[in-house]
């Protein structure tokens, strides 16, 4: 890694989302090719770390807590599956349950029966593969503003990228307004049951999303969104062809691809002239987009550093899987044990928790705390 | 003076209901012009005309023309004047597209594109000039009302716009925050030359800092004067012009230092007898109330009795905890600690159907409550739901609001016939307390005054009532006590002569003119024909 003394001592600044994501993104792609439970926790250690150290002030930076709950839950709600759903005779039977019969019609689900260590373990390994996947996203999104990373799409898609962060802003109104109604509606009578109840709880509930929508529309368009700009019909013209061929192009260069009958020129080659083009179309619509960005997130060295790592994991995460099997997937009935590589594997992903600069934005409250 | 913007013989209808007919305005630059009129009468619909909303976000056919420096700008949609034309409307946070104070600020510059480096000095001067340096990082849901308004006002002066235009911009503040409003405008227009165009209800609050008014008399006209002309036989104005209207003062005041210069000419009046406290009967006692959420604590020990026949209005800043208590004494907000009785009953452990005939409720938002199509469906269910005798509501509507159509839609109704068919709807479970949060929302004097009117008869009926409001005017209007709640603790409470009259932000206008027992012009009425038939 480079330059990592020096940038111990970097200001505070808020990182690139971008580079959260990317960083997580390759954590979790390693999570996905293994189901080694020793890697497995050493990444979701890795992610643990680095949210503590560099999670951000904001609300979001608090959600990581969630993300936990929601590991621990799907880890359980696996095994407690494999306890319902899993009854084999094969192996070291732990508790043999009697089978539940079933109608004909559920054939092929059995419901209990025996519980084998090796089911369980099974379901364990499992589910802590889908945990650390989670646990990823979740260190992702208390690492990096979603907001932010939404609002740093390329300017041709400023437009749904606006869309998606009024979606989530509207996301916390709408619970507001629905706790409002919920408790508005206590205070009269009415209908108490069925359809009746559901109306009386969602008609005022999108009454007042619709107003809200309306009054954010006016104030968005007043306040010049959608300013159409000096661009001639020719040039939309040409923007508007460019991306419809580069979807066509990745339409078929996909197809191609996933149908191994079809002519390989059509597959990869197809795929990625589309790719091309659709660059070149994006590029031509950002052309005419008269927008700048307020303070727009810098991309330095720690964000490079950042992304370095995110790869670095999911490579040697899939060169683990395919050239050490009885690391990345072993067998339930032996204890599970990691190679040097798989070791470096789990522990590298902690390095941006000293790389990167502290963000500005997790001063505030501890200021505000001291 | 240049002129900045003319409306030119603007006409506007929905179908076959005309708005405005034949309307002409012209903003000079620098200028302060007020927007008044009754509720309903096309104040909004006038300020959409400047700002492109109207035809193109509420239907209807408009005729005639807008120029912007002499040239016509009616055609271009509501975007392409993002640089001429600010506009804030009536509920900032419905506005806000970002979700920090910086980012807000800089929302519109991105859309204009402008250069990163001028962007950045526009956010730090706007910062300053509206005093909110403080606030930048803050994130916008967090803001109190009047610090979200001046976002909003900063966040369409970044891309320094020739007029602002402002929908009601403190209907929803306390008399506090409502000063700093105002005092960043005028500064706006004082030291910027920045033209404002501003729509209000409450009169007294603006027409000082007005320069001009502008009066949609209703029928599709538009009055256009000197605040003293247009004041002296307008039909809705602020209580100082009617006190100056009825001493026959001339000049008319507009501010309170005119009004107390002519005072001295009033003759010697008898101050109105301090009301006896009739003998009166608790009915909801609350004694040691706590509400806490998360670390917060909204209302901390407070002790209340609400007897038969009593009106007693709750004050205070926005957030010290006046919605928290009220919905705390219904019994549907969580107490921490205390103890309330009402009828012998703690409505917190009652079911909702039980505390509905025990406290009546009416929410902030009256509309919420609603859900039906038609007026007769709103009240049918709701007979239905107290099981009460078919038409119970109805009359009780009819008493409170005579004449509504029931085949109209609530939502189609005026905001004071909404109040009170919500009102209707939660006394048909007989309630013997009333609860209701900030009613006055929306309403024009002639509406206040009927709300006023409402709220003593239900008061005669015996029951006992408790009203929250921001409302100086209205509450001077209707209190028989007066409890101030700050920081969720009860910092005064008594008759409002005491009450009202100690506190310098919560005077009514007619207690900062003639000083301690008098709160409204009626009382100085009645002891001006005494005094008349003593002589």
């Amino acid at each position: 890694m480079t330059g990592s003394a020096p940038s111990t001592r970097a200001l505070p600044r808020d990182l690139h989302p971008i580079a959260w994501w990317s960083w997580a993104i390759g954590l979790a792609t390693a999570a996905s090719l293994t189901t080694n439970p020793l890697l497995l926790l050493l990444l979701m250690g890795s992610a643990t770390v680095v949210v503590m150290a560099r999670r951000s002030g904001h609300p979001f930076g608090r959600s990581f807590r969630l993300y936990v709950l929601l590991a621990v839950v799907t880890v359980v709600l696996r095994v407690v599956f494999r306890i319902l759903f899993g009854g084999q005779e094969i192996g070291n039977v732990l508790l043999d349950l009697p089978e539940v019969p079933l109608p004909d019609w559920a054939a092929g689900v059995r419901l209990l029966g025996p519980i084998t260590s090796e089911a369980l373990l099974a379901g364990l390994y499992d589910g802590l593969r889908l945990a650390t996947i989670i646990l990823c996203v979740g260190a992702a999104n208390s690492l990096a503003n979603p907001k932010r990373l939404l609002a740093s799409v390329p300017p041709a898609l400023y437009e749904i990228g606006t869309a998606l962060v009024v979606a989530v802003t509207i996301f916390p109104q709408l619970a507001d307004s629905a706790r409002r109604v919920h408790a508005a509606q206590a205070l009269r009578g009415g209908a108490t049951s069925g359809v009746g109840r559901l109306r009386r709880f969602l008609v005022p509930v999108l009454e007042d999303a619709l107003e809200r929508s309306l009054a954010l529309a006016a104030g968005m368009d007043t306040r010049g969104y959608g300013r159409s700009g000096g661009a001639s019909p020719r040039e939309r013209w040409v923007t508007g062809s460019l991306l419809l061929l580069a979807l066509t192009g990745i339409c078929v260069g996909t197809y191609a691809w996933l149908d191994p009958t079809a002519p390989r020129v059509l597959a990869l080659p197809m795929l990625g002239a589309g790719v091309v083009v659709a660059v070149l179309g994006l590029v031509s619509a950002g052309r005419r987009v008269q927008r700048t960005r307020y303070r727009p997130d810098p991309w330095r060295t720690p964000e490079l550093a950042t992304v370095g790592v995110g790869i670095v994991v999911a490579v040697l995460g899939w060169y683990v899987g395919h050239t050490q099997v009885p690391v990345a997937y072993p067998g339930v009935d032996v204890m599970p044990y990691l190679s040097p590589l798989a070791l470096v594997v789990g522990i590298i992903g902690t390095v941006p928790a000293f790389t990167t600069p502290v963000p500005a934005s997790a001063l505030a409250p501890r200021e505000a705390t001291a | 003076m240049r002129s900045v913007i003319e409306l030119r013989d603007i006409g506007f209808r929905y179908d076959e209901h005309e708005v405005l007919r034949h309307v002409d305005l012209t903003l000079d630059e620098g200028e302060l012009v007020l927007v008044a009129g009754r509720t309903g009468v096309g104040k909004s619909t006038l300020l959409g005309v400047l700002t492109g909303l109207v035809p193109r976000f509420t239907g209807g056919v408009l005729s005639g023309d807008v120029l912007l420096d002499g040239a016509s700008i009616v055609e271009q949609p509501p975007r392409e004047r993002a640089h001429l034309v600010g506009y804030v409307g009536q509920d900032p946070l419905a506005g806000f597209v970002t979700d920090t104070v910086e980012e807000e600020l800089a929302y519109g510059m991105e859309q204009l594109g402008t250069a990163p480096e001028t962007m950045r000095r526009r956010v730090e001067e706007t910062l300053d000039l509206l005093g909110i340096a403080d606030l930048r990082a803050r994130d916008l849901r967090s803001l109190s009302g009047g610090q979200q308004q001046r976002v909003a006002i900063g966040s369409v002066l970044t891309t320094h716009p020739r007029v602002l235009v402002l929908d009601e911009p403190t209907s929803a503040l306390d008399p506090t925050a409502a000063e700093d409003v105002l005092a960043t405008i005028t500064r706006l227009v004082h030291d910027l030359g920045l033209t404002v165009l501003l729509a209000e209800h409450r009169l007294e609050r603006v027409v000082p800092f007005a320069d001009r008014i502008a009066l949609v008399t209703g029928e599709g006209g538009l009055r256009v004067d000197e605040p003293r002309a247009v004041l002296a036989d307008s039909p809705v104005a602020p209580p100082l012009v009617d006190l100056g209207r009825l001493a026959q003062w001339e000049p008319l005041p507009l501010t309170v230092r005119d009004a107390r210069r002519h005072a001295r000419s009033l003759p010697d009046l008898r101050a109105p007898e301090p009301a006896v406290v009739p003998e009166t009967t608790p009915l909801l006692s609350a004694r040691g109330v706590t509400v806490v959420h998360g670390t917060h604590v909204a209302v901390r020990d407070v002790d209340l009795t609400l007897s038969t026949g009593r009106v007693t209005v709750l004050m205070g800043r926005n957030g010290s905890g006046k919605s928290s208590l009220i919905w705390a004494l219904q019994g549907t907000g969580k107490r921490r600690s205390g103890t309330l009785d009402v009828d012998g009953d703690d409505p917190a452990t009652l079911t909702a159907a039980q505390r509905r005939t025990h406290v009546g409720l009416v929410p902030q938002t009256a509309a919420d409550l609603l859900y039906l199509e038609t007026v007769a469906d709103e009240c049918a269910a709701a007979d239905g739901g107290a099981d009460a005798q078919a038409g119970t509501c109805r009359s009780l509507l009819d008493r409170l609001a005579p004449g509504i159509d029931a085949a109209h839609h609530p939502r189609d109704l005026s905001e004071g016939q909404r109040l009170a068919l919500a009102l209707a709807i939660v006394l048909t479970a007989r309630p013997p307390v009333l609860l209701l949060d900030e009613p006055t929302r929306g309403l024009d004097y002639a509406g206040k005054a009927e709300l006023a009117r409402i709220v003593s008869e239900l008061a005669a009926d015996g029951r006992a009532v408790l009203l929250a409001t921001h409302d100086v005017e209205f509450a001077a209007h209707v209190a028989d006590e007066v409890v101030v709640l700050a920081e969720g603790e009860v910092v005064s409470s008594g008759s409002p002569q005491r009450v009202l009259a100690e506190s310098p932000s919560f005077a009514p206008q007619v207690t900062k003119v003639l000083g301690a027992p008098w709160l409204v012009v009626e009382e100085v009425a009645a002891a001006l024909a005494a005094n008349g038939a003593g002589a």
